[in-house]
């Protein structure tokens, strides 16, 4: 299958060892991977911001970048969900509406992608590890992501311990984090007790705002969790993880 | 307008709310309690799904057809030897009501639970023209000798731990200075005692209505201590209050909402009381109440109508979003400082209030969409939310620093020749700065990030800057030998 990845702002600036997971993961799975070097951003901040004409901007943009593929691949539940409102950014009297629900329909987060389109087993790198998945909103209720990135981590052997707040929002929100810090940070803090208290030493999840935030509040409180996007566990990952612990 | 907020001041009272350790031990409580049995409920009714479609298909046919559904009420309630007000504003429902009160002589008002009197601050009114008003819901009666605002649509003193309540009761009930107050029941049984006298001697009961039937011309309330009953029935005259929008063509209709109204709200299948309330007491009727009247109050719901947040008024006021929005779960519904706090109220409320006082309310909201899949008509909160933010932008309400640095951001992203070259030195630097699994304790512009958060170190140079090549060709791992 030919397909497109839709890299997303953050993991190109704060973290490329997970774009570079992504384009390994996919490529092993028996893709033809493009990745459009123009592409910058989905245009999520904007219009959730109030901002139609950024966004519908950006949005045209990101139907430029990401034209003639099968499927455009995003390891970010967020931003796969902004591509998959891309017609309503644009609006029922948009003339290329039609091309932005076409792309709406053939975009997926990419574990999702990797388990229900190509049926894809990770190397076994996960024997003898623990850990708990954090799920990310838009993942979990905009897309429906709830197996597929267990499936991927069982499969490379990995032992899922389920925290109970896994489908509670982190706090994290885009910009609410840094407009409404002090509300932001107390959901940091209860996801992170509902996740110490799995006893587990790593938390993953598939959108690196929530691990970012989340690694960020750890280390504050000087606590021992660590974070990884769940692709960095999927082929091997030089770089130290995120959060305090980082072996 | 003069539905009044103090939703100004949404960062302060969020901070002084987290601040607040009785708070938010009450709030510990209700974040497990409420959600919890709410998912055993639905789990228990497998048509839960399909009901929440016909529940909003419902809502959307009424509001569609309401001017008729409306219109038939009315008549209805007519025929049975009710009367029924009309209310455009707050102003005067208040007014309709206090005339009410004061054509049968009142002196003493019960009231049972009603946001819409909250909405309309029907209390301070009537106690301004010399009447007394005594709340009967077991919440809203603490609230009230507290002075205080509900701070849950469904649960008015939730915010409230039962110290707190102990500590009301003891200032407040004379004459017993050794009741014993240190159990829920106990409490309980101090509110009862204390509102009996109550109940046999007021003139009037006001209560509000989760829905009115247009087919019978009845008024529905759902309770689960039975006072509301007592405040209709009681009383000779009974004034049911409420919003134009709780309108339901028959009582068929009423049932399809009544089983997901309860199951949204606390988990339970049905409440304790389900009471219809139709026309006034007929001579072979052993109780009830000699006159029956229903204010229909407006106060901009009708303008709503036909407009992008018209779906906003299927909502039947269950407070499910309220309890499953982790933004609510931490700070409460004081904090909003409107009537209606939660998803649900930062939806209304800049309707109600308008945008400029209230512009926080949208914007205080992760997008984490644990609202939209509990509520039980479906309303779209998250993308109502969004509409609000847009009306804000276009208005130029949100803050001039977070317009300029989304503009500039806005600027960089639509020009990659510019925009890949700048973050790949950016990021490069601040990686070279932190070192390998570093982070930031501080950034220059970014207090509000780290003041309570290290911001982890990107790892240096940006993935895209860094790729040989656009192109790249499938590299199938063998399958592993066994």
């Amino acid at each position: 299958m030919r397909v497109a990845l839709l890299v997303s702002c953050l993991v190109d600036g704060l973290r490329p060892s997970v774009g570079a997971a992504a384009l390994a993961l996919l490529r092993e799975a028996g893709c033809t991977v493009r990745v459009p070097r123009q592409q910058t951003c989905c245009g999520q901040p904007a219009w959730n911001s109030g901002d139609r004409a950024t966004a519908q901007a950006l949005a045209l943009k990101v139907l430029q970048d990401f034209a003639d593929v099968e499927a455009v691949v995003v390891p970010s539940g967020s931003c796969a969900g902004m591509v998959r409102q891309l017609p309503e950014v644009l609006g029922p009297e948009h003339p290329r509406l039609g091309e932005a629900e076409a792309l709406a329909a053939r975009c997926f987060e990419i574990t999702d992608f990797l388990v229900n389109q190509c049926d894809f087993t990770p190397a076994p790198l996960g024997a003898g590890q623990t850990l708990t998945y954090h799920d990310s909103c838009a993942g979990l209720r905009e897309l429906g992501v709830k197996s597929a990135p267990r499936t991927l981590l069982e499969r490379a052997g990995y032992t899922l311990t389920e925290m109970t707040q896994a489908e509670t929002c982190c706090g994290f929100g885009g910009t609410f984090c840094v407009k409404y810090p002090a509300v932001s940070v107390a959901m940091a803090d209860e996801k992170l007790a509902s996740a110490r208290a799995t006893g587990v030493p790593l938390v993953t999840g598939g959108d690196l705002g929530c691990l970012i935030h989340l690694a960020g509040r750890e280390e504050r409180a000087e606590a021992g969790l660590s974070f990884r996007h769940v692709l960095e566990l999927l082929v091997p990952t030089p770089a130290p993880a995120l959060g305090a612990g980082h072996p | 307008m003069s539905f009044q907020v103090h939703s100004q001041d949404f960062i302060a009272r969020s901070r002084d709310a987290l601040a607040d350790a009785p708070l938010q031990s009450a709030l510990g409580k209700l974040r497990m309690g409420l959600s919890v049995r709410r998912r055993e409920a639905v789990a228990a009714l497998p048509e839960f799904e399909a009901l929440r479609e016909e529940a909003a298909a419902l809502r959307d046919y009424t509001l569609a057809t309401l001017d008729r559904q409306l219109e038939t009420f009315e008549a209805q309630v007519r025929a049975r030897g009710g009367e029924v007000h009309w209310a455009p504003d707050a102003a005067s429902a208040r007014a309709i009501i206090l005339e009410l009160c004061q054509r049968y002589g009142a002196k003493k008002v019960l009231k049972g639970k009603s946001m819409v009197t909250e909405e309309l601050e029907l209390n301070e009114h009537l106690e301004a023209h010399g009447l007394r008003c005594v709340e009967t819901d077991l919440g809203e009666y603490i609230v009230q000798l507290r002075r205080e605002r509900p701070s849950h649509i469904v649960a008015p003193a939730i915010h409230l731990r039962k110290e707190d309540v102990a500590e009301s009761f003891a200032a407040h009930h004379v004459g017993r200075e050794h009741a014993d107050r240190s159990t829920a029941e106990a409490l309980m049984a101090e509110a009862r005692e204390e509102l009996r006298a109550h109940f046999l001697s007021a003139e009037v009961g006001i209560t509000g209505a989760n829905f009115a039937i247009a087919e019978t011309g009845s008024t529905v309330i759902v309770t689960n201590e039975g006072n509301g009953d007592l405040t209709q029935s009681l009383p000779k005259v009974h004034i049911a209050v409420t919003g134009i929008e709780k309108v339901v063509p028959t009582l068929e209709d009423a049932s399809t909402l009544l089983r997901v109204l309860a199951r949204s709200a606390t988990g339970q299948e049905a409440s304790v009381y389900t009471t219809f309330s139709t026309g006034p007491r007929r001579p072979e009727d052993p109780d009830g109440p000699e006159a029956y009247h229903v204010v229909l109050v407006d106060n901009g719901r009708s303008a709503m109508l036909g407009t992008e947040f018209e779906a906003m008024l299927r909502c039947i006021r269950c407070g499910a979003c309220l309890n499953h929005c982790p933004v609510y779960g931490q700070v409460g519904g004081h904090a909003y400082g409107s009537v209606y706090p939660g998803p649900m109220g930062a939806v209304l409320t800049p309707q109600l209030a308008g945008l400029d006082d209230t512009v926080h309310l949208p914007t205080a909201s992760t997008f984490c969409g644990a609202c939209e899949a509990v509520c039980p008509v479906k309303i779209p909160l998250p993308s109502l939310l969004r509409r609000w933010r847009q009306r804000a932008y276009d208005a130029r309400l949100d803050g001039d620093r977070a317009r300029w640095l989304l503009r500039l951001w806005a600027f960089f992203a639509a020009r990659p020749r510019l925009y890949h070259p700048l973050l790949s030195a950016a990021t490069m630097m601040l990686g070279w700065l932190a070192g390998p699994g570093g982070s930031f304790r501080r950034l220059l512009g970014g207090k509000a990030w780290t003041e309570s958060r290290n911001f982890p170190a990107p790892e240096g140079g940006s993935f895209l800057a860094g790729l040989q090549g656009e192109e790249f060709a499938p590299t199938p791992r063998k399958a592993p030998s066994r």
